[in-house]
């Protein structure tokens, strides 16, 4: 186990190295000198100008440059925004929590609703219960979320006010920020109506960023369920007699669930691009959001920064993963 | 031998690859569907400016935010309504079809053009070239596709080109992921080692003796990416930085139409609802792929 660990970690430090090259590049390939675009309309006189290099470093070599900017990110220092001029890592980490809370939340939702309709489609292979979930299932795999969350809003939002469509809570309340998490400072807070107000406003959202992890695991725990359905054990389970609740939901699920829970980790990726356009549309102040004004904004050092914290985060979220199946499937371990 | 000579006729019995192909295709209703809708969507992208009935910029500016036609207000000459500026939205969406179908064709090819040809280079490689390959496409992965073509949008300018571009180079490691999978397995096979024996060169064991047989996983990942390709670079010209107004892209036209949501229901549903059917389509078209070409889970 120590070896596929060392193994393992042994694999994350070049990916991370290439990483930082990447984001490293992305500011040096951009059209156009980032200095003047930091300048804006108002231009910058030729010793500002010079002063702006040397303070930036685009005066020295680029491998210099680049052994900088990597002992800078590993202490944590990814640049100031052009923006608001604070350090890019303060503010990623004052908006991720919020990023983490609609993610967690959409992650549950699409697990307690997946898990359970996979289980079924499986059992009842072939009949009306599987095609219609299935095809659900499709439907949400296929589904453009963005378009989906204007629906959304369309129908709670608008037609019947249940819901708010744009933030985190409603204004009215104030509290000190704890956790970052909106639905424990809320109960925190103990003002009444705060905690329902964060609900109200984090519905929408979960459902929109939940939809395809929702069909993928849906799909994924199907398929999953009617591989381990075959097999010789589950046969044995039932000539003992045990009743068929027991067999689907603890000699078949436990063993289906390895593959899900990879999909499940693998997700995390697709879960933070689906938190852009869903963070855009709902004005969620995340990351996603934080991104895409960034890019707008042409605010460069904001993105290539935002680009290495999330390009880390999945490969941490990764890493992660591939631990805790070594853990679960010995198989993998030995190879 | 006499055992060899007697499997020769039951060979040429085989059905044709096609209609095997067929026969376990049609077998799943729902891939013939997709298979259907999906011919309608080609039929639309092909014949657009014959199919529609307007311009897709003309502006009716007497007929702004018009109702579709069986709603109160509507009128048959613009069938789904019209736009904030009073175009007909049938038309738009006729054409629009055009640019979602270059969008999946254009990026597909290049990802699988680009994606085999790394794939099997590194499947035939000295180990450092394949792994230097797949760390590279490990650190590619890393980042999460859309905000990686985000990112690259946001180097190169916002455009539909741009956008396909990036998306293309996004798609392109599970290309190479693939491929070198299914040719380090088939590079086991004898029928490889046979022909290595017999003289072939290694371009031709490459490309005629090793990739034929690679193919299915690749096509059916091919059919797959074709409609995450519509869904992301919808969602880059719902960002603003895949196709520019006025151009009648899907993702472009939802983009447009976000803030008459709660007046114009029609604007923003129309536009979603052809990204929805013509990706559900080619996603159900790709698992009857799967099914039809993939042998392990072809019922023997």
């Amino acid at each position: 186990m120590f070896g596929y660990l060392l193994t393992r970690i042994g694999l994350f430090v070049p990916t991370f190295l290439g990483v930082t090259l990447i984001s490293f590049m992305f500011i040096r390939v951009l059209p156009g000198d980032p200095i003047i675009v930091m300048a804006g309309e108002r231009g910058m006189t030729e010793e500002r100008y010079q002063e702006m290099v040397e303070k930036l470093g685009f005066d020295k070599p680029v491998l210099q440059q680049y052994w900088e900017y990597l002992a800078g990110v590993l202490q944590g220092d990814l640049g100031e925004s052009f923006v608001t001029k604070k350090p890019v890592w303060e503010e990623f980490f004052s908006l991720f929590p919020a990023t983490m809370e609609l993610s967690l939340c959409a992650m549950i939702f699409a697990i307690a609703l997946g898990l359970p309709a996979g289980v079924i489609a499986a059992v009842n292979r072939g009949k009306f219960f599987d095609r219609a979930l299935m095809s659900s299932a499709l439907v949400g795999y296929s589904m453009p979320i963005f378009w989906w969350a204007l629906l959304l809003i369309i129908v709670f939002s608008g037609n019947l006010g249940w819901t708010p469509v744009s933030g985190r809570i409603d204004l009215l309340y104030y509290f000190p920020n704890v956790t970052g998490f909106m639905l424990i400072d809320s109960l925190l807070s103990g003002q009444e109506g705060a905690f329902a107000s964060a609900v109200r406003h984090l519905i929408l959202p979960t459902i929109v960023l939940g939809t395809v992890p929702l069909a993928v695991i849906a799909r994924q725990t199907r398929s999953a369920m009617l591989e381990v359905l075959g097999e010789d054990y589950i046969r044995t389970a039932r000539a003992k007699g045990l009743s068929p609740t027991r067999i689907n939901g603890l000699h078949a699920l436990r063993n289906a669930l390895i593959p899900v829970v990879t999909v499940i980790g693998l997700s995390v990726g697709s879960l933070l691009a689906g938190a852009i356009l869903t963070e855009t549309i709902f004005s969620w102040p995340g990351i996603g959001k934080w991104m895409v004004d960034s890019i707008f904004r042409r605010d460069y050092p904001v993105v290539q920064g935002g680009l290495l914290m999330i390009a880390v985060i999945v490969m941490l979220v990764n890493l992660l993963v591939d631990v805790l199946y070594g853990i679960i499937n010995p198989k993998i371990r030995r190879r | 031998m006499t055992e060899l000579s007697s499997t020769q006729p039951v060979t040429e019995n085989r059905p044709s690859a096609l209609r095997e192909f067929w026969y376990y295709f049609s077998e799943n209703r729902g891939a013939v569907i997709g298979l259907w809708v999906f011919a309608g969507f080609v039929f639309c992208a092909a014949f657009a400016p014959l199919l529609a009935p307007y311009d897709p910029t003309e502006q009716f500016r007497d007929h702004i935010l018009q109702p579709p036609a069986w709603q109160e207000g509507g009128s048959w000459a613009f069938p789904l309504g019209t736009d904030p500026l009073g175009r007909d939205m049938l038309s738009r969406l006729i054409m629009g079809s055009r640019y979602s179908f270059f969008v999946g064709i254009v990026v597909v090819c290049v990802a699988v053009t680009g994606g085999v040809m790394v794939g099997l280079l590194s499947g035939f490689a000295p180990k450092w070239v394949d792994t230097l390959i797949m760390r590279v496409m490990d650190i590619v992965l890393a980042f999460p596709s859309l905000l990686l073509a985000l990112v690259l949008v946001a180097i190169l300018g916002p455009s539909l080109t741009n956008a396909m571009i990036a998306i293309a180079i996004v798609f392109q490691p599970h290309y190479v992921r693939l491929t070198r999978a299914s040719v380090l397995a088939e590079r086991q096979k004898d029928y490889v080692t046979s022909a290595r024996v017999a003289g072939a060169g290694k371009s031709r064991l490459m490309f005629i003796t090793v990739l034929p047989n690679c193919l299915a996983p690749i096509i059916v990942q091919a059919a797959l990416s074709f409609s995450t390709a519509i869904l992301d670079a919808a969602a880059l010209g719902f960002l603003g930085m895949g196709a520019q107004p006025p151009t009648p892209e899907w993702g472009t036209m939802l983009a447009e139409a976000r803030e008459f949501i709660l007046r114009a229901w029609w604007v923003v549903t129309f536009p979603g609802l052809a990204i929805l059917v013509t990706v559900l389509a080619i996603n159900l078209m790709g698992d009857g792929l799967r099914d039809a070409l993939d042998p392990k889970l072809k019922r023997s």
